[in-house]
């Protein structure tokens, strides 16, 4: 695994965690996305109860050069607020579902958030100065007798405490009837996709008022209802291109310039159901809960159930590369069924060089595959590896048998610890994890 | 040779308990493992109806997951067996709980099926009739007609066979899709405290997540007791629900 020996392998050292230590969870604090920034200076997360907290990397300390800077609240928002939807009697959730940064244009920062519903473009902005100086108002705020203004007093920016705000600048709404799961900004910096169980929409990032239908698998007859919309990215170079993947395990690739309506696939990337694996859950399992393209374009990285796959624009058949998350549950999928957990969304993230690939698992693990030695590692996400700069230990998991010393067998893991969302710095090796309610920082160690 | 095979996947616990003489006893036969399964997936499609819009690629799933079990039996001529070891008076392709593992004593008890379903327990037929008109006007409160929904089908369409559970399905689909306006009082006049009791309910229920309750001798005997005291009560909520839903399609 990772970290055996190889001076190239990765260490992995505890760095932060932020949130509430207590068990006791509030609903509210669950957190519900996580994501870099284009430069990795801003961690943003959101959380079930609408908010948005931001982190910001502190400026590396020259005389400290054996850590990189910690992660503090920069910002924190509330960005969505609990709807009710009259017609149908429903509540929309205020949960935050994703987050995606613009890239950096001019000193403030802009992200895209969406619940359910609705998706909204804030401005992150500082203020470290004020003006000062006006004459026109009295102390209490009130508006001087013009008569008694005798002199001209320009006002000075004087420095004030950092103040950073965040501002709604759109609000785009009214769009789509079903649930947002993704939403993913274009390579052209101008237009962004939302995408829901059914519908995937076009938006101009200027434009509220408007949006253009590129996908819709809505049958007419809605008891033919069989495959669902779970996922959908742009390619990081071709912004023409996208990507959507469903509930039954296939990857569509669509070519805007084809047609207005994008409908019609140019790529369909679907791996053939291996029948001695086949059981009623089969279907479940092959529900694709994320799709990440690679920085590079040249791949795409699907999470179903039990594995990570890799697969290559360019071939269709089959993925490149598949890994095993946590093969062990393949024998317990009834129970999983039947606690819902065979339903859990888990997210999956790329290294800034593409060479690793990161995804969550129970029991607050988490597990990393390296694409090029083809090793692969456990790690979790617990206070109890509190102190800086401590090595995290490798974990594994026993399948059956004899249970080795340090091993955990499948039976003791806690399925109410999961970890969905993980992000992995653009540039560094800084990764962040999110459990429940906390949020963990892991870096490479520093030597 | 194909069942089997799909047996050792479909369900668990049973590499702990091969081999050995207490464990042959207890395995349930794959037909009953099957069918509580479907009853299970029936039971998940009614805990949909929550007070936010059900997770549509869930509901999706299950009903994929219902049909292709009904396919499968249908194939095996299960289907046909089931009708037939019913109390008789029901018409021949109507499905029949074989009154399974799902449920608690106490919701066989009351009376509680899943749409396209029914309860057979004698106790109920004579209150058929009675009930139908009632909950056929209004979905309030749901004591006495819950097994309503099997007969409400029945006397619109004694011709129906496996429609009847075809129907199920997609009425949940239909009203994922839609609610008329038209009852969007009668829905108003449904917001009262049990809501909120659903949600503490539910909440509950899913914090009782915690693996172990389908491993050992009994797959599905163990969920179900475990998990079925709060079953009941989200279920009792959750029938207005249900009722109101298929009142309106």
């Amino acid at each position: 695994f990772l970290g055996a020996g190889g001076g190239n392998d990765i260490q992995w050292c505890f760095s932060q965690v932020k949130g509430a230590v207590d068990d006791d969870v509030a609903e509210a604090d669950i957190i519900s996305t996580v994501e870099f920034n284009h430069s990795g200076e801003l961690l943003a997360t959101g959380d079930k109860g609408g908010r948005v907290v931001i982190f910001q990397q502190e400026q590396e300390n020259k005389t400290q050069s054996h850590s990189r800077g910690e992660y503090n609240v920069y910002s924190t928002f509330q960005s969505h607020e609990p709807e009710f939807d009259y017609l149908k009697s429903l509540e929309i959730e205020e949960k935050i579902n994703k987050i995606r940064w613009l890239p950096q244009k001019n000193a403030a920062q802009f992200l895209l958030s969406t619940n359910d519903k609705t998706i909204k473009l804030w401005k992150i902005s500082e203020r470290d100065k004020r003006p000062e100086g006006y004459n026109l108002k009295e102390e209490d705020g009130r508006y001087r007798d013009p008569t008694t203004v005798t002199t001209l007093r320009v006002p000075v920016f004087r420095p004030m405490d950092l103040m950073v705000e965040a501002s709604p600048r759109r609000i785009f709404a009214n769009a789509h009837t079903y649930h947002i799961n993704s939403i993913s900004i274009n390579s052209d910096y101008e237009t962004y996709l939302s995408a829901d169980d059914l519908r995937i929409n076009l938006w101009h990032l200027e434009i509220t008022d408007r949006s253009f239908n590129i996908v819709d698998i809505k049958p007419a007859n809605m008891e033919e209802l069989t495959e669902v919309i779970t996922a959908a990215e742009f390619h990081p170079n071709s912004c023409n291109t996208f990507v959507y993947s469903s509930s039954k395990g296939t990857i569509r690739l669509c070519d805007m310039r084809a047609s207005a309506l994008c409908d019609r696939h140019s790529k369909l990337f679907e791996e053939p159901e291996d029948p001695s694996n086949r059981s009623f859950f089969s279907e479940i399992i092959s529900s694709i809960s994320d799709v990440k393209f690679s920085h590079s374009g040249r791949y795409m990285m699907t999470r179903d159930y039990l594995s990570v796959k890799i697969w290559d624009l360019n071939m269709e058949n089959r993925p490149v590369e598949t890994y095993q998350v946590h093969e062990y549950l393949r024998s317990k999928l009834c129970s999983l069924y039947e606690n819902d957990c065979i339903f859990d969304k888990f997210e999956c993230c790329w290294n800034g060089s593409d060479s690793i690939v990161m995804t969550g698992s129970y029991n607050n693990f988490f597990r990393m595959f390296d694409r090029n030695t083809k090793r692969d590692i456990t790690l979790e996400a617990s206070r109890e590896n509190n102190k800086p700069r401590t090595v995290l230990k490798p974990r594994k998991v026993c399948a059956s048998g004899k249970r080795k010393k340090d091993e955990i067998s499948v039976d003791s893991l806690d399925f109410n610890k999961k970890i969905l969302h993980t992000a992995w710095h653009p540039k560094e090796n800084i990764i962040a994890v999110a459990t429940t309610n906390n949020l963990y920082i892991f870096q490479d160690k520093m030597n | 040779m194909f069942v089997r095979g799909l047996k050792r996947k479909c369900f668990d616990g049973e590499e702990d308990i091969e081999g050995t003489l207490a464990g042959i006893k207890a395995i349930p036969s794959y037909n009953l493992q099957r069918q509580s399964l479907l009853d299970m997936s029936l039971v998940k499609l009614q805990l949909c109806h929550m007070l936010v819009e059900p997770n549509l690629c869930r509901s999706v799933l299950i009903a994929n997951t219902v049909r292709q079990i009904q396919e499968e039996m249908t194939q095996d001529g299960t289907w046909q067996m089931i009708n037939t070891q019913s109390t008789g008076q029901a018409p021949v392709d109507r499905l029949v709980s074989t009154d399974i593992l799902c449920r608690s004593s106490r919701e066989q008890a009351e009376g509680k099926h899943v749409p396209g379903y029914s309860a057979f327990s004698k106790d109920f037929e004579g209150d058929q009739a009675q009930d139908r008109s009632e909950t056929m006007s209004t979905a309030s409160s749901v004591q006495a007609p819950r097994n309503l929904q099997s007969n409400v089908w029945e006397m619109e369409n004694p011709q129906e066979n496996k429609g009847n559970f075809q129907k199920s399905l997609d009425q949940i689909f239909e009203t994922l899709e839609n609610k008329s306006p038209n009852s969007v009082e009668d829905l108003f006049s449904e917001v009262d405290n049990s809501y909120y009791d659903l949600d503490t309910m539910l909440t509950g229920m899913m914090s009782n997540t915690k693996m172990g309750h389908c491993d050992g001798l009994e797959p599905f005997s163990s969920p179900t007791t475990t998990t079925s005291s709060s079953n009941c009560k989200s279920d009792l909520n959750e029938l207005d629900h249900i009722v109101e839903i298929l009142v309106e399609s």
